[in-house]
Order: C-alpha cells, then structure tokens, then sequence
C-alpha cells in the first residue's frame, strides 16, 4: 500500500451552475495518495459534478481545491494540461472519438504525451487484449456495443497509467463477470500507486474492493461512512464496510 | 491473462508537440471547409495580378523617369525666323558649354513640322505658322533647381526669347496617376489578403465548432491549446497551400500571357513595365505569405476559442 500523501484535498468547496442553487456543497475532505474510494450515492446527489472537480472540467463556485500539492483554483490555465496528463478519466458517457479506432482511442494519451509510435503500439495492444478488445483494435466506436466502448474507454484512461484515475460508473454497461475484470484492473492499477475514485451506485461493486473507502454524496453534501476523509482523518483508513 | 506491460514502464508526461501524421489522426480525414481551398485560389489569383500589376506599374514609372530625369526642351517662341534661329543657335552653343550637360540636340524644322503636322496640317511645313525652335538637352545628372535656375540665366543672357522645361513636369500628372494606381494594386493587395484571412477563419471556427467533441476529449485528456491548434494548422497548412499554389499559378499564367500581349505591341513605353526576375521572385511569395496568413489566422481563432474552455 502506498503512504498517506494527500493527493486531493477538498476544503469548503461549493458549485452551483450558472444562478441556480448549489449541487455541491461544504465538501472537505482528503484523497489519500495510493487509496481506493468508491463514490456513491443517488441518481442527482451529485457524483458527477464532483468528479467534474477531480478531472479538472470545472473549477468550484467557492472554497480551495489542492491536488498534487498545488491550488488548482488559481493555477494558470496553460498549466492544467500538465495537471491532466496525471489524471487517468472514465467518462459516464465513454467520450471515445468517434472516427478513431479503438486503438487510436487508447493510444491518444500516449500519442498526447509524447510517446513515439514504436514504442506505444505493443502497449496498448496489450490494454486492448487485456480488456478483451484485443480482436477489434481496428473497429471504430459506433461498431462497438455500449459495453466494449466502456471497456476502450476504460483502457484509454488508464494505459498512462495516471496518478489518479476518475471513472464514473465504469461497469455500468459491462456484463458481472466483466465488471469484476474491470475492477481488477483498477485494482492493479492502485497497487501500483494510483489513487483510484469510482463513482457507482452498485453496491454489489463495493464488496470486491476490500481496502476501499466509501464516499458519500446526499443532495451535494459529503458523508463520510469511513471517518477517512476528514483532514485530519478522524482514523487510520480502514477496509470498507458495504 | 498478463497484466498490460503499460503498468510496468514509466510513461513520460512532458509537453511534446502533437504533430505531423499523429496530429492528423486525431480529426477526421476531411479537410476544414469545403470551399476553403477555392476561396485562397481565388484570392491568391487576384493577388498575384494586382502584385503583378504594382510591380509593372512601378518598373514603367521608375524606367520613364530614369529617362526624363535629366531631360530638359528649351523652347524658342519668336515670330521672326531669323530672330529665332540665332537665338537658338547661341542658345545651343550657350548650353553646350555649360557643366552637367551631357549633349545639346536643336530639333531640325522639318522633324518639328513632321511632329504637329496632324494638328496644323500642310501649313506646318510653311513659314505662315511660327512654330517655335526646340532644342533637346540631355543632363549628366538630375535636372535640380539650382542647375535650372543657372541655365534659364545663361539662356536669358544670349537667347530672351527661350524658355526651359525640364521634361520630367510634363509627365508629372502621369507619374502622380501611376503612384495612385500602385496604391489602389497595394490597397487591393491588403484587402484580398484580409478577405483570405476572413475564410480561414470563418473555416476554421466552423472546423471547431464542428470538431468540439473531439476537442474537449483531447483537452480533458490533457492534449494543450498548442497541439490543438496544431492540429487546425495541419489542415489549414493543407488545404491553403493547395489554394495558393493553384490560385498564384493561374494569376501568374494570366500575367503571363498579358506580358505577351503588351510586348507585341513592340512599344517602348509599354515593355519597361515589364516584370524582371527578382519581381518574379516577389509574385511567387504571393502563396507563401498566403499560407502564412491562413496558418496565423487559424492558430489565432482556434486559440481565442480554446481560451473560453477551462
């Protein structure tokens, strides 16, 4: 397990969209560096607006948000890309290109990142066999079915292999047997150090992440059934109880 | 199954350029505005004449000045002819002396009488029209005031009766109609390259518009303004060399062919507009700075509109 570095940390932080009313509200809390959170809560608490926070699609009505050390509320905006290239994002809606391959689609973050053809092709190759995709790298996104978009957009967001990777409802249009996968392979992933945030309103998911923490999200408001997320935490993190 | 050998390699995160064929992956294979590429050969066409044009216009003003410059007529208007011969015969040894004038040339009578004959008819070759004594002088130099107020005294001492003009005034309106007409060529010049910009950027903020998924995907996947816009640049690059060269070919083959035409016409004053070789040269970065244009232009509309996005 990785140390408690914090990674995010959330203080009084508050988003309404345009004059409406806040969707979020007083959120402080503490992503632990190396962690596992599962974030839950009703349709309509919240839970997307939130990770629009974490993967940098929205900066906060009020209140301070830190990630990797640094105050991404007044960071200039030519720095956030560099801020995202360490963000790994499963997007609800998968948000493949859609004239791209599944391939193209899973190397681009590579290809952004500067990683030259011959060394990212065997890569991703192997993202796209491990997620079972292997046989229709060269298939474009409207000849895949909804559950193979998810697992080529789940390949994307995590073949740079990301500090923290975000995913909103990753195994929503998966079979059980390849949720689980899924959840393998996020899991892998947080072994090797990514702090790992997924959004999921299965509570069947919870249980096959021991070590995770829960995060809850009620009408914009944070609970925290873990006592983890407090800054300081009110207790070492401990398994999570579904 | 193995885990992906991605998990075991560091991957760099820096800030290398999306460019070149892994730029063009990321758009679609169409080019940015279906007409785009037209309206630059258009443009660059008209751009290439009027360029064409400005440079001949210039050539033909430079060259006819270069020939007047130092070119003076002395009239002698006296209605008795053999008053107005001595005149101008003193007034011809007079001017020869003088320093700065490179040759003294009297105009014959009869090439005088040839020269008004379509306006005075056979009367011209008589004596009943006192037709005035003309004498051409050639300057080593510039005809400047203080050498022409020296010899209108020298002329006013030994012939009173003559009268100086440089021939550069004669064609003074000539020259301030030709600095007008290469203003209105280098006018048109920056209008068509504004018009050209106007494309590019009406086709490139439509591209964007069009593109916007695509775009926010590469932003959130941490793709930066630069290599966005890039990515226009490529298509842009593409799609207005292809307008410029076939549009600045087309201008030049019409150039061309005028150039022909007025040299047929075996006239003097009409070949030293002429285009030379370096003007060539200047016609042919008609495209290059087109392209430039269009690339500025896109990179410009697609970083203003990327500034609007977190």
């Amino acid at each position: 397990m990785a140390g408690s570095e914090d990674i995010v940390r959330f203080d009084n932080v508050g988003l309404r969209y345009g004059i409406g009313g806040e969707v979020l509200s007083d959120l402080t809390f503490t992503l632990h560096a190396g962690r596992f959170y599962f974030l839950t809560g009703a349709s309509g608490a919240g839970k997307t607006s939130l990770l629009k926070l974490l993967y940098l699609a929205q900066r906060p009505s009020r209140g301070a948000i830190r990630m990797f050390g640094g105050d991404v509320i007044t960071l200039p905006r030519a720095r956030l890309p560099a801020l995202r290239r360490r963000l790994g994002v499963v997007f609800q809606d998968f948000r493949l290109v859609r004239h791209l391959s599944a391939f193209d689609n899973v190397a681009l973050p590579l290809r952004l990142s500067g990683v030259r053809e011959d060394e990212l092709r065997q890569p991703v190759a192997d993202m796209l066999d491990w997620v079972g995709l292997g046989a229709r790298s060269d298939a474009r996104p409207a000849t895949l079915s909804g559950g193979e978009q998810q697992r080529v957009a789940i390949a994307r967001a995590v073949i740079a292999r990301p500090e923290l990777l975000v995913a909103d409802e990753p195994t929503g249009n998966v079979d059980p047997e390849m949720a689980v996968k899924l959840l393998r392979l996020f899991e892998a992933l947080n072994r090797l150090g990514t702090t790992v945030v997924v959004a999921t309103h299965d509570v069947h998911l919870l249980r096959q992440v021991p070590d995770s923490l829960i995060m809850r999200l009620d009408n914009g408001r944070m609970s925290d059934p873990t006592g983890a997320l407090r800054y300081p935490p009110r207790r070492e993190p401990a398994p999570a109880r579904a | 199954m193995r885990a992906p050998s991605v998990f075991a390699r560091a991957i760099g995160r820096g800030q290398a350029g999306l460019a070149g064929a892994r730029a063009a992956r990321v758009l679609p294979a169409t080019r940015l505005g279906g007409p785009m590429p037209w309206v630059i050969a258009i443009m660059a066409a008209l751009t290439v004449l009027a360029a064409g044009g400005a440079l001949a216009l210039a050539n033909f003003a430079e060259r006819t000045r270069a020939g007047l410059e130092g070119g003076l007529t002395v009239q002698i208007v006296e209605a008795d002819p053999a008053a107005r011969d001595g005149q101008a015969a003193r007034a011809a040894q007079a001017l020869a002396r003088q320093p700065g004038v490179a040759s003294v040339r009297p105009v014959p009578r009869d090439e005088l009488a040839r020269l008004v004959e379509p306006w005075l008819g056979e009367a011209a070759q008589s004596d009943a029209v006192a037709l005035p004594a003309l004498i051409d002088v050639a300057l080593a130099g510039p005809a400047d005031e203080a050498r022409l107020s020296r010899l209108r005294s020298e002329l006013a001492r030994v012939a009173p009766a003559a009268r100086l003009d440089p021939q550069a005034d004669w064609l003074g309106p000539v020259f301030e109609t030709i600095r007008a007409l290469r203003w209105l060529a280098l006018t048109l010049i920056a209008m068509l390259t504004a018009a050209s910009a106007a494309a590019v950027w009406l086709a490139a903020r439509n591209a964007f518009d069009a593109n916007r998924e695509t775009i926010e995907i590469v932003h959130h996947l941490g793709g930066n303004d630069t290599q966005i816009a890039g990515i226009f640049q490529r298509s842009v690059l593409i799609d207005s060399a292809l307008g410029a060269v076939l549009g600045a070919v087309l201008g030049a083959a019409v150039l061309v062919l005028l150039g022909e035409r007025f040299g047929a016409l075996q006239s003097g004053v009409v070949e030293s507009g002429s285009l030379s070789t370096l003007d060539w040269l200047g016609v042919a970065l008609v495209p290059v700075v087109m392209v430039g244009v269009a690339l500025l232009t896109a990179r410009r509309t697609v970083m203003v509109r990327l500034g609007r996005m977190l």
